[in-house]
């Protein structure tokens, strides 16, 4: 018999640790080959860690929410050889011969009849099997002099809610149950205290989105400009253009105007596609325009990104977002997918909401942020007249952008969502 | 053949049989109890009180051996203490004697009409009992069989002369040089202590891997220290074979080493067995539950009509768990609606020092899936102990940790064993920490560790 130590394999490029998120098996469960063992989450992405090999899970490296090291040991499993029986039998077995190598014959040993030994080691719980009733708090919680008026008024100590501490059931709830005819309380109607605290662990995505939003807010000191957008001429672009659409292309909603709206905007102001390494003091102005879109999905915010949006057509740009937003969602997206953006776009458009104060995803110096489309009156000189209005809620990092450059940058877009044309312009 | 019939017959007078007919008599019931000795069963005759007797006459001898051997505290001194064990045992006898008296006059003052015979079904509604009058019939609406436990007896050991049962232990007139105890449960130990305190030199022979095993190692470690100063050799992992020759010995095997003990007697001692033969369970075929007869949460078995209760339906078999069943079925054949809702069976070892167990150990708890918090007081932070010479032990509290719910209270230490009626009331009553906590508890007494004990499973205890 065999033990085979797994070790914390390395799950990406340049990661020396990663957060266990989740065990799929505990001491004493069988394992076969490939086998998901545990999740583990680096920097973004969760990556699942299958068995090498069949056996019994004997030890567990971490608990969930551990950071594990590459290359600590992850998982010990004992691998079947050459048969045998495993360990726990084996002393009983020695015990119970010693007991029938009875030298004087005819009767059986007398140990027999004391109480058949039980196995000692290692699996001592049987042993000392609950004497009597196992779980009492499963059994309602009330007095045996309330126990027993409910059970001469037949009623069911279960149904009844108690509002003693710790859920006890008094005589008063006891009363108000008979008080009714024994019909179990409805639901409380008139407000009430509560006073239950639920802890939940932070762990996984959400303790990145924590650390990653308290290094960003600690370290950036945020400018956030608003501007209004009228979009009815992008409006009715993007009706024609969804109308028109061929088979193969996508449906194209507000966000792949606005990247294609943004390539053209950092290409005259470079200072917002870049990356700030604070310790060094230098800033990275990317060539590349490699946007992170803010998705929300059932664990919570992750940031996949459309690389390269600078040689992407608006087709392209729908398209990969569409891939990536769904890859995130079931959380299939790869690490590579979810890293290596150098500007950002948060859209709560679809809830509604005015104005927004997004928080820079770090190190990046820039994000923009997509409040509500609404229909509003518009006054052009001699009436009003309705218009589609947006709002651009947009961050900065404040140490490399004066709010000068800020704003001539959020009002290059503005402009080019305006005059939707001149997004298309080559040049 | 006489004839007689009723609404509720009892089988068995013991613990369990003569709280249900008291009980039945007082509520009305017309109530017939047989019996084939004398009322009181194991506990009153044979088992719980006169143990006790015996325990309690030891004890005071052993603490005048100390004075004698001038290793009293207290600076008391004796000379040649003697015991004369017949007039100890007349001394029980008589504490006996009075209360199977005290029980007959019970069952007459409640109405309920004694027989004393052996007694036989003959089918679900009629009982056959052998008096010395003759057979008498009874037919009854309802039958409480009440039966009880005897002694496990050992093939190779069979009881008779030497070799005792806990029966014939208790009515022995002199003290033997040497008792070897085969069975280290709690009513091997406690007899092996009391005789070791007499001067026997004790041996114990347990075949699982330590003493008491039904309670965890913190609870029994105590009284495996107090056996080594009382110079009880315990040996584990042992089986015993035979007596030696000349019957002054006992050959034992542990882990396949054979060994002698000495053993001018030999107390055996390796568990109760129901009594389910010799009063005509074939003839109702009533289904089992193992050795057992199986009963619901009524104590009704598998026939109409007929009840059980008691050693005979399983563990604990203790004494007051037969008389809580023997009341709630009373009250069911006069018409109540009562089901088994006790929350917790405590139980008593009355070693030196004694263990009380309430409720659920930290294990069993931890088992269930629950997370605890847990809460120990030793006593040798305790004034009232110290002044009685027992710092040994400690009280101890398992309490949820959500909700602080007190799922198991447990103590080793001397005299603990008055602490269990609290213990058991804390559980019944769905008492929290905050609720022991909340009561003063009378200074100086040993009970203030229980609060003590509380206050530690809350963070804060006092006096540690």
């Amino acid at each position: 018999m065999g033990e085979f130590v797994l070790k914390m394999p390395d799950v990406g490029e340049g990661v020396a640790e990663a957060e266990l998120v989740e065990w799929h098996v505990k001491p004493g469960d069988p394992v076969r080959e490939d086998m998901v063992l545990a999740a583990v989450m680096t920097d973004k992405a969760t990556v699942e860690i299958p068995s090498p090999v069949s056996g019994k899970v004997l030890w567990l490296g971490a608990e969930v929410g551990d950071t594990v090291a590459v290359k600590a040991p992850l998982v010990r499993i004992e691998t079947a050889g050459d048969g045998g029986e495993p360990l726990p039998d084996s002393v009983p077995e020695a015990l119970a011969e010693a007991v029938l190598e009875e030298p004087v014959a005819a009767t059986p040993a007398p140990a027999k009849v004391t109480s058949p030994p039980k196995p000692q080691s290692p699996a001592p719980k049987p042993a000392l099997a609950p004497r009597q009733m196992p779980d009492v708090s499963a059994k309602p919680l009330a007095s045996p002099a309330v126990r027993l008026r409910a059970k001469e008024s037949g009623i069911d100590l279960r149904q009844v809610i108690g509002r003693g501490p710790a859920g006890r059931i008094t005589h008063d709830d006891l009363d108000l149950v008979i008080s009714r005819g024994g019909e179990p309380l409805p639901p409380q109607t008139g407000l009430m205290r509560k006073t239950a605290v639920e802890e939940i662990k932070v762990t996984g995505l959400r303790r990145r989105i924590a650390e990653k939003m308290s290094l960003s807010t600690s370290r950036i000191p945020h400018i956030t400009y608003v501007e209004e957008v009228d979009m009815t001429a992008l409006e009715d672009l993007r009706a024609t253009m969804n109308r028109d659409r061929k088979g193969e292309q996508p449906k194209l909603t507000i966000l792949p105007f606005l990247m294609r709206a943004l390539v053209k905007a950092v290409a005259e102001l470079s200072g917002v596609n870049a990356i700030f390494d604070d310790h060094a003091g230098i800033i990275h102005r990317h060539a590349a325009v490699h946007i992170g879109i803010a998705t929300q999905t059932p664990a919570g915010l992750t940031v996949p990104v459309v690389r390269h949006a600078e040689a992407r057509s608006i087709w392209d740009c729908a398209g990969e977002l569409n891939r990536l937003a769904e890859a995130a969602r079931t959380g299939t997206a790869t690490r590579d997918e979810l890293t290596g953006s150098t500007i950002t776009i948060s859209s709560l458009g679809a809830l509604g909401g005015i104005v927004s104060t997004p928080v820079i995803n770090h190190p990046e110096v820039a994000i923009v942020g997509v409040n509500k489309l609404a229909v509003r009156p518009v006054w052009d000189g001699t009436q009003f007249v309705p218009r589609k209005i947006m709002n651009l809620s947009s961050s900065f990092d404040h140490r490399v952008i004066d709010g000068w450059d800020a704003a001539t940058f959020v009002q290059r877009l503005k402009t080019l969502l305006e005059t939707p044309a001149l997004i298309f312009v080559e040049g | 053949m006489k004839e007689i019939s009723c609404k509720l017959l009892v089988l068995g007078a013991g613990p369990g049989g003569y709280v249900s007919a008291i009980r039945a008599g007082q509520l009305g019931v017309d109530t017939v109890i047989v019996e084939k000795a004398k009322p009181g069963g194991t506990c009153l005759t044979v088992g719980c009180i006169p143990s006790k007797a015996l325990i309690h006459a030891a004890e005071e001898f052993h603490k005048i051996l100390a004075a004698a051997s001038g290793k009293s505290p207290l600076g008391f001194a004796a000379s040649s203490p003697a015991i004369d064990l017949k007039r100890t045992v007349a001394w029980k006898d008589g504490i006996v004697g009075r209360l199977v008296g005290g029980v007959s006059g019970l069952l007459k003052k409640a109405g309920v009409k004694a027989v004393i015979g052996e007694g036989r079904f003959i089918d679900g509604k009629t009982v056959d009992v052998e008096t010395e009058t003759g057979l008498q019939r009874i037919r009854a609406e309802a039958v409480v069989i009440a039966t009880g436990s005897a002694p496990v007896e050992l093939p190779d050991l069979p009881f008779g002369g030497n070799i005792l049962s806990s029966t014939e232990a208790l009515a022995m007139t002199e003290v033997p040089t040497s008792l070897a105890v085969i069975g280290g449960g709690y009513i091997g130990l406690e007899l092996g202590t009391a005789f070791a305190k007499l001067g026997s030199k004790v041996t114990v022979l347990e075949a699982l891997d330590r003493i008491l095993p039904q309670y965890d190692a913190d609870l029994s470690r105590p009284v495996m220290k107090r056996l080594g100063e009382l110079d009880v050799d315990v040996f584990t992992r042992t089986v015993a074979k035979r007596l030696s020759a000349d019957r002054h010995g006992l050959f034992a095997e542990e882990n396949g080493r054979p060994f002698e003990v000495p053993a001018e007697k030999v107390l055996v001692t390796v568990g109760r067995r129901p009594v389910t033969e010799g009063w005509g369970l074939e003839e109702i075929d009533l289904d089992r539950s193992g050795r057992f007869i199986r009963i619901d949460d009524q104590c009704r078995t598998s026939m109409r009509g007929i009840f059980a209760i008691g050693d005979v339906t399983g563990e604990p078999m203790l004494a007051h768990r037969a008389m809580a069943q023997g009341e709630m079925v009373a009250e069911i054949v006069a018409g109540h609606k009562r089901s088994w809702d006790k929350r917790c069976i405590p139980a008593v070892c009355f070693t030196d020092p004694e263990i009380v167990s309430a409720g659920l150990s930290p294990e069993e708890a931890r088992a269930a899936g629950i997370e605890v918090r847990i809460g120990q007081f030793p006593f040798q932070a305790n004034g009232r102990a110290m002044t009685t010479l027992s710092e040994e032990g400690f009280v101890r509290v398992v309490a949820r940790a959500d909700n602080h719910l007190v799922l198991g209270i447990h103590a080793v230490g001397h005299a603990v064993s008055e602490l269990s009626a609290t213990f058991a009331l804390a559980i019944e009553m769905g008492a929290r920490l905050e609720d022991i906590a909340g009561t003063i508890h009378a200074h100086p007494t040993q009970s203030e560790a229980l609060q003590e004990a509380a206050f530690k499973g809350l963070g804060h205890a006092l006096h540690i």
